[in-house]
């Protein structure tokens, strides 16, 4: 009998610390992630210094005397994602809203998983759309030598963070007590108005953490942004100039890369690693915030 | 007042034609990306296509080796994230009894679910690649795609276990079972839809990798059995597509992947959604 219990305060006890040392495991893998990150990007930054690194406007890392200036890279990333925000947050925002507040159940069960499935089409599958549809559209349309380039990319990340605007603005409309709405309607409000100036309102903190999640996603997407944006280190300078972002300009020299130009990209994953992580969490505080409120 | 009635009439019909306007083009959106994928790609089909590898000497290509690539790495890295996820989640929502450890394990998993696949790319080749030794290979493509991944299953999981209700638990502790019995003979039983749903979600999510495949599971197209394939580098259908419609500009092909590729995603999101609704009604009931 004592042996039984004996046994079965055994298996408690290990259980307990198996899944302890799950959990734990979690936190390895992210200090995992940062110090590599951090073991890999520093040496460059050091040798070619911080402010030439990252202020340095040519990239030339394969040339005699090799350049390595970022700048182009921080404000192609900067450019797309604002320009990916201008174009996909209105039409992911409307559409959200007609989703939460204006479609009728039906419509709403159609719709719904149609914005799920946009969610899951490879990041690939809508660079290759991309760069037969969109790139030749854009090269005949404005009579260019070639269409790929900063603005194409724009309108693939639009296309690609719109899901997520959508689902996160969804929810947070959703949030908003039925109070408000049946208020404001009291008060003679119509009920477009009551969606645009009570219930949209009431999300906000909601909705600007839709707008810093599509952000994350924007700034972090590599293959389809590679598949369409040119890839060549220029500033951005225009709408239609062929461009690296900062995740293309590592995944296009990665694999032939050696020495100091290697140490570079690793560099410029840390940048990006450190776009990401105040991106985090800002959102973080807002989806708190939201959750307070 | 005429003025301010007409002030808001014209206000009412903006934002309405406006959200009606911008639901129509997402929605034509996602048709017109649907339709022109499948109907660009059917004549290119072939059985020939599907079901060789590609070859040289012949000068054909086959995209046999990339879809058995995808379905190991896919099959490797769910049996790797599946324990890790669900027991991390189990942990978080059974066991934790120390809040500090609880809120350093919640954030890394915010953390985790906001890095780019890109970093999980080359951290993912510094660490599997080069410092543990496996170099370019599936098994390292599926541990970086387990790491990618464990916040999905954590999350779906963890959503499911705060729907047993706590009187189930409180039934089990009556009668005298101890905590692990608990858990796995009433909780987990009861939320294995919810982690059902989190594979199908971590499915899709693994099928659409490639940026960080890129670099730890590398471009071979060669046919190769499970454990071979663990060794060795191996495309998935992504990398896969990506070489042929950008390095080597074979559309022919890249619109085929691309095509299986979307019918993949569509029978995920199907089967997932299903589920959830299968969840809801039976919360409802």
């Amino acid at each position: 009998m004592f042996e039984a219990h004996k046994k079965i305060i055994n298996t408690e006890k290990i259980a307990y610390w198996i899944f302890l040392v799950l959990g734990v495991m979690n936190v390895g893998f992210v200090l995992m992630i940062c110090v590599y990150l951090l073991i890999a990007g520093t040496p460059a930054i050091v040798k070619v210094g911080p402010i030439d690194f990252l202020f340095g406007t040519t990239w030339a890392s394969t040339a005699a005397q090799p350049k390595f200036g970022i700048l182009p890279f921080i404000l192609t990333s900067i450019y797309g994602t604002i320009g990916a925000i201008v174009i996909g947050l209105p039409l992911g925002f409307f559409s959200a809203v007609y989703l939460a507040k204006m479609a009728s159940r039906k419509v709403k069960a159609v719709i719904e998983p149609m914005v799920d499935l946009l969610a899951g089409i490879p990041s690939v599958v809508y660079g290759f759309i991309g760069m037969l549809v969109l790139v030749p559209g854009i090269r005949a349309l404005f009579g260019l030598p070639d269409g790929s380039g900063l603005l194409a990319a724009i309108i693939v990340l639009a296309i690609m963070i719109l899901p997520s605007i959508i689902k996160v603005s969804i929810t947070a409309i959703e949030a908003v007590p039925e109070e408000y709405t049946l208020g404001s309607l009291a008060l003679g409000a119509n009920k477009v108005e009551t969606i645009f100036r009570v219930v949209v309102p009431a999300a906000r903190s909601g909705i600007s953490a839709a707008v810093v999640l599509g952000v994350g996603r924007a700034i972090g997407e590599a293959m389809a942004v590679m598949m369409v944006a040119g890839n060549a280190a220029n500033m951005p300078d225009s709408l239609f100039q062929s461009v690296r972002f900062l995740t293309t300009a590592v995944a296009s020299e990665m694999s032939y890369s050696s020495g100091l130009q290697r140490e570079a990209l690793f560099s410029i994953a840390l940048v990006l690693f450190a776009f990401i992580m105040v991106i985090n969490g800002i959102l973080n505080m807002l989806l708190k915030k939201g959750i307070k409120r | 007042m005429s003025v301010a009635s007409t002030k808001r009439k014209i206000y009412k019909a903006t934002m309405l034609s406006l959200s009606n306007i911008c639901m129509a083009i997402t929605v034509a959106l996602v048709f017109f990306l649907i339709i022109y994928i499948f109907v660009k790609s059917i004549p290119y089909f072939s059985w020939e296509l599907l079901s060789t590898s590609p070859s040289y000497l012949k000068g054909t290509i086959g995209v046999l080796p990339d879809i058995m690539n995808t379905i190991y790495i896919i099959f490797m890295a769910l049996v790797l994230v599946l324990p890790m996820g669900v027991g991390t989640a189990i942990y978080l929502n059974e066991y934790s009894n120390r809040p500090k450890v609880e809120k350093a394990i919640e954030y890394c998993i915010e953390t985790l679910a906001g890095i780019p696949s890109i970093i999980y790319g080359l951290v993912g080749m510094l660490v599997f690649c080069q410092f543990m030794g496996l170099q370019t290979s599936l098994l390292a493509g599926a541990l970086t795609l387990m790491i990618m991944n464990l916040p999905t299953i954590i999350r779906t999981t963890q959503e499911s276990l705060k729907t047993v209700p706590q009187s189930y638990r409180e039934g089990a502790f009556g009668l005298g079972a101890a905590k692990w019995r608990v858990i796995r003979t009433v909780v987990l039983p009861c939320c294995i839809d919810g982690i059902v749903t989190g594979c199908i979600l971590s499915v899709g999510r693994m099928m659409g990798e490639s940026a960080a495949l890129l670099f730890t599971a590398g471009f071979a197209h060669n046919l190769n059995g499970f454990f071979d394939a663990m060794h060795s580098a191996g495309a998935t259908l992504t990398v896969a597509l990506y070489v042929y419609a950008k390095e080597q500009g074979r559309f022919d092909v890249a619109f085929v992947i691309a095509a299986i590729l979307m019918l993949m995603s569509l029978v995920i999101n199907i089967t997932a959604t299903v589920l959830a609704r299968r969840i809801q009604n039976k919360k409802g009931e």
